[in-house]
């Protein structure tokens, strides 16, 4: 199972979460984003660079409330809630943008 | 959820020989999803585990001493290393890394999360527990 | 409120055992199990640290591991009691908590 990014073959696994961690590009995740039918705007790319900032700090993908605490405390609390979260992904910030973001799946996700 | 329970996990393995101590830590952060009174305990080989200066990229695993830093994030603010364990390794407070935690009830100021205590300290917040899981 | 404590390793290659004494409350318990039994072994480098537990700490062993591995009863320490599956059973019901020593 893989994506196609500009020629490239990049592996995922069976939920499509990319497998080498370094394979990821601004290409690749407008690739995910599009498996996942999200047109990817400057919102979005702000909670995944955030994403991808705390993984590279902290080598973990935050639980989902912590994601939303830490976007409120920088954002503001008209981003930082459940509502405006899951109208940017849908299908949750977990499944979908530390997919796109090229994370593994948050420990403890369910 | 009704009641609160007093939770320690008790960490006595050195971070990369054995899964011991990642699997702690992941179980503190799932864990960490439920409301209860958190705390870690860090002794003999356990306190190797947040020693600075951790890089495993000559081993080919994931280094996630630096995932101890998050665990405010997560509302575990206490820490506890055990004096008698660092000082038989040769080391002291200044060999570990910082681990903070921003007080919400004061202003989010910044607070350190570790906490040295003495043996015999260790013993009294083991016995003050409800539930203590060992790694 | 008192303490079970679990030793399952021998105290010949693991500092357990005498990390766990070393944390001991008075009241508390410490049931010695798998290859932890050793400890109970008289004439041991370790059997004054077990020895001077008591009173205040009872030590246990679990008969089962002990006969395994060919501790009989006359070679095990005089103050360690030995207890079989229902002593176990009845040591955890009876403590607040219990804590490993893995």
């Amino acid at each position: 199972m893989s994506y196609q990014v500009n020629g490239h073959t990049i592996e995922h696994d069976e939920e499509g979460y990319i497998t080498t961690l370094s394979d990821w590009s601004e290409e690749l995740a407008n690739v995910i984003a599009e498996t996942e039918n999200i047109d990817m705007t400057d919102e979005h790319w702000a909670v995944v660079n955030f994403l991808r900032d705390y993984y590279d700090e902290y080598q973990i993908a935050p639980a989902v409330r912590v994601l939303i605490k830490a976007i409120k405390k920088e954002m503001g609390p008209e981003k930082g809630n459940n509502k405006y979260m899951y109208e940017l992904f849908p299908y949750g910030p977990a499944k979908q943008a530390c997919k796109i973001a090229g994370l593994p799946k948050p420990t403890g996700c369910v | 959820m009704s009641e609160t329970k007093k939770f320690l996990y008790v960490n006595r393995k050195a971070p990369y020989g054995t899964i011991y101590a990642l699997e702690s830590l992941e179980v503190v952060l799932i864990g960490a999803a439920f409301d209860q009174d958190v705390t870690l305990a860090f002794l003999d080989d356990g306190v190797f585990q947040l020693t600075k200066g951790q890089d495993t990229g000559g081993i080919g695993v994931k280094n996630f001493s630096p995932t101890f830093r998050a665990l405010g994030d997560y509302e575990v603010t206490k820490l506890y290393v055990e004096q008698e364990s660092l000082e038989e390794r040769g080391l002291a407070a200044e060999d570990l890394q910082a681990v903070t935690y921003e007080d919400e009830d004061d202003d989010w100021a910044e607070k350190p999360s570790i906490h040295i205590v003495s043996r015999a300290e260790m013993a009294d917040i083991m016995a003050d527990q409800d539930v203590v899981l060992s790694f | 409120m008192s303490t079970l404590h679990i030793v399952n390793k021998s105290p010949f290659g693991h500092g357990s055992l005498l990390s766990c004494i070393n944390h001991c409350k008075s009241g508390d318990a410490v049931l010695l199990i798998e290859d932890g039994v050793y400890g109970a072994l008289s004439g041991s480098v370790v059997e004054h640290a077990v020895t001077t537990c008591a009173p205040s700490v009872s030590i246990y062993v679990l008969e089962g591991d002990a006969q395994a591995r060919g501790l009989a009863p006359e070679k095990l320490i005089g103050t360690v009691k030995p207890v079989g599956y229902d002593g176990f059973v009845d040591l955890v019901a009876e403590s607040d908590r219990t804590q490993s020593w893995l």
